[in-house]
């Protein structure tokens, strides 16, 4: 049983904290900006072909650096002549952009790498296991994976609230006007924050590409479960992401491990054969079976009692 | 007014199919209905590539019957619904033979479509070339005339693995691992019940359902695994639902022998290579590289030159492309209605080997040699590698054609 747990727990910290740092330029952009993005999986993908090509010919250390920087300067494009023309047309506008900036994004993925998997592997300075508990290998790859999210989840959160920076930024969404009366140029800080943010998706790509598959699907794969992180966490909380991205992780780990199913918990009494027929499609149907349901029904658990998210500050 | 509506129409109609069999007499189109977007895009793409080579070597030949052959892709999304409606588009446009193959509950959708259109519309003879989907129902409960599969059923697949594994003594406590639809369900049903046939002693510790294609972490799978005590894992996972599976194994240290159905799919040799699994993770399938036939090196050869992004390729639709442009050719007709009866219980050489395989009247699945194989590193004078790897497949067993042949209840109607 302790074996269980701690493992469990082992797991579900480092999936939920590879979760956080694909969702965090998600929840940056948003509090910032007020904009959902829906291509942020897509630039994490891009993130994660840009780590891929680099690594190949540079190595892994370069391509950490420069895919970011790369996709942060596309998204600042992508800012400055796509999102900011369609900004005055309100929120359903920047909706259907981005939405419509996934296929094109996908299919320009399509159109270089193919649409069958790359070859991107764990850099070899990285690929050894770090330790072993009850004879289950840790990498170290993944470790670097937690210390980058925190590092990053530290680095925003002093960026935000202690630097002049991030108070101008914060200003400029609630006060633009003000703002840019007083001498701040404020397209420019939303150019600079959408690109942070698509850039911090792409160091999310070049991380989780060697974990997981690098395809051209990926980001279709994890758009959904990115949106769940950022309304259970609370729209634009980056401390809510985290807590809901490790809550998440553990929930989902933990239900894994668990091949319990109504049928057990009743037993053969009575009252479990008038339940069986009344629930007899769902009987039989074991946690285990249901734990990659789980965060959805987070999402519509929250949504219903907490419609703000666990620590946002406005409702969705 | 409505009659002139109704005889426009008409006119229209007339004309439009006048027009479609004045193309149809030039070349001989085939309609490739399979996911061609989205996640199953990456098989969909080979088995495109494949038809398209294949085409293009016969028609440097001459083409069949002196008609070019022309292949055209439908991109049906994995989902039955729409493959109907791309069906119906094809057949719209002309075409006679649908191939399609990836997903049990498409080829079901699609196999029945097509039955229940052959009866309503007596003379227009439409045939389903399945080259991938291998739920057992497809050549029993729902055989029809006109699906034939070249892909071995998954009870076929289980029965020969399993008498593989039934003579390897260290194997004592097997998990089961499958995607939770219906193809997964008929895998770890087989497997059970096989291996309790011939192997008593197995303890089955494990019976496990996971979703199809969500799962982005399986580290908690693996865990559960890992406690069990399992020395052996069963899997009908394909895709990245293998892959990940495979790479999470492989992360922390999982010592266990895989047997797979699917290992040899795209992206699937650079997950086990990238996992240092060598010579753990087994497949069984119709046909590997290496196994020192000219013939099918050649063409494989030619094949990996010309795809050299997507070197994978199904030996299976080599086997079903061939036999069916024989059969045309010795019908001298590219009607199904014409050349099915020379299909049923043709022999043909299987392209991995040239030994002999041959499609059964009773059910229309196409029997054939299976090899059983793992992946390791290349030994002297193996020259293909999986996915530019530098592992390739080392064949473990040989399975006769004669030690596949299953029984079925197809009950087929013929026209």
């Amino acid at each position: 049983m302790l074996e269980i747990i701690l493992v469990s727990t082992l797991n579900g910290v480092l999936y939920g904290m590879l979760l956080f740092l694909m969702a965090s330029g998600l929840t940056v952009i948003f509090s910032m900006m007020g904009v959902l993005n829906l291509a942020h999986a897509s630039f994490y993908m891009l993130g994660a072909f840009f780590g891929f090509e680099i690594s190949r010919r540079l190595g892994f250390w370069p391509a950490l650096i420069i895919a970011p920087v790369l996709v942060g300067l596309i998204g600042m494009a992508v800012e400055r002549y796509g999102l900011r023309r369609v900004h005055k047309h309100g929120h359903v506008a920047e909706l259907l952009f981005t939405f419509g900036l996934t296929f094109v994004i996908t299919e320009m993925v399509e159109m270089f790498w193919g649409k069958l998997p790359v070859d991107y592997r764990v850099p070899p300075s990285l690929d050894f296991a770090a330790f072993t508990v009850f004879s289950v290998n840790y990498p170290a790859f993944r470790l670097f994976v937690l210390l980058i999210s925190v590092a990053i989840f530290i680095a925003l959160l002093l960026t935000i609230k202690r630097t002049r920076i991030g108070l101008i930024v914060q200003a400029a969404l609630t006060h633009p006007g003000m703002v840019g009366m007083l001498g701040h140029n404020v397209d420019r800080i939303f150019m600079l924050v959408f690109g942070v943010g698509v850039g911090l998706a792409a160091i999310a790509g070049v991380i989780a590409g060697p974990i997981l598959i690098t395809q051209s699907n990926m980001a279709a794969l994890l758009g959904p479960i990115l949106f769940v992180v950022v309304v259970v966490g609370g729209l634009g909380s980056l401390g809510g992401a985290l807590v809901a991205s490790l809550l998440i992780g553990l929930v989902q780990t933990f239900a894994v491990a668990f091949n319990v199913s109504l049928a057990d918990l009743f037993g053969t009494s009575q009252l479990s054969a008038v339940l069986e027929v009344w629930l007899a499609d769902i009987w039989r149907v074991t946690i285990a079976q249901i734990a990659p349901i789980m965060p959805y029904i987070l999402l519509v658990l929250v949504l219903i009692f907490r419609p703000r998210g666990l620590m946002g500050t406005r409702d969705t | 007014m409505r009659t002139f509506i109704g005889s426009a129409a008409l006119a229209l109609a007339m004309l439009g199919s006048t027009a479609l069999s004045a193309m149809a007499q030039e070349t001989i189109k085939i309609g490739y209905v399979d996911p061609l977007s989205g996640g199953g895009a990456s098989i969909g793409q080979i088995g495109l590539n494949q038809l398209n080579f294949i085409a293009d070597e016969v028609n440097a030949r001459g083409g069949i019957n002196g008609k070019q052959v022309q292949i055209v892709g439908y991109d049906n999304q994995t989902n039955p619904q729409i493959s109907l409606v791309q069906v119906q588009k094809a057949i719209d446009e002309g075409i006679q033979v649908i191939v399609q193959g990836n997903g049990s509950s498409v080829a079901v959708a699609v196999s029945d479509f097509i039955t229940k259109y052959n009866e309503r519309n007596p003379g227009e003879n439409i045939v389903h070339l399945n080259y991938a989907a291998i739920d057992p129902v497809l050549t029993n409960e729902k055989c029809s005339y006109w699906h034939f599969t070249w892909d071995a059923s998954a009870d076929i697949k289980m029965e020969a693995l399993t008498n593989f594994m039934k003579d390897k003594e260290d194997i004592k406590k097997v998990y089961l691992i499958s995607q939770d639809y219906s193809f997964g369900h008929a895998v770890a049903g087989a497997a059970k019940r096989m291996l309790n046939e011939k192997r008593p002693d197995i303890e089955i510790v494990g019976d496990e359902y996971h979703p199809l294609v969500r799962i982005t972490d399986f580290a908690p799978y693996v865990a559960k695994i890992r406690a069990s005590g399992a020395d052996t894992v069963i899997t009908g996972n394909w895709g990245q639902d293998l892959a990940l599976l495979i790479k999470a194994a492989g992360e922390t240290g999982l010592d266990v022998d895989w047997y797979t159905f699917y290992a040899g799919g795209a992206g699937a040799p650079t997950a086990i290579k990238q996992a240092n699994l060598e010579n753990k993770v087994f497949q069984i399938n119709e046909g590997i590289n290496n196994l020192g036939y000219g013939p099918a090196e050649e063409r494989a050869g030619a094949y990996m030159e010309r795809f050299s992004s997507a070197p994978v390729y199904f030996p299976r639709v080599f086997n079903m492309m061939d036999m069916v442009f024989k059969a045309m050719e010795e019908a001298g007709s590219e009607d199904p209605g014409d050349f099915i009866p020379k299909l049923v219980e043709m022999k043909h050489d299987s392209f991995a080997k040239g030994e002999e395989g041959f499609m059964r009247a009773d059910d229309h699945q196409f029997f054939q040699p299976l090899y059983i194989a793992a992946l390791g590193e290349l030994g002297e004078g193996e020259k293909f590698d999986e996915e530019h790897t530098g592992w390739g497949w080392k064949l473990a067993a040989t399975v006769p054609t004669e030690d596949t042949l299953l029984p079925t209840t197809c009950e087929m109607e013929r026209p």
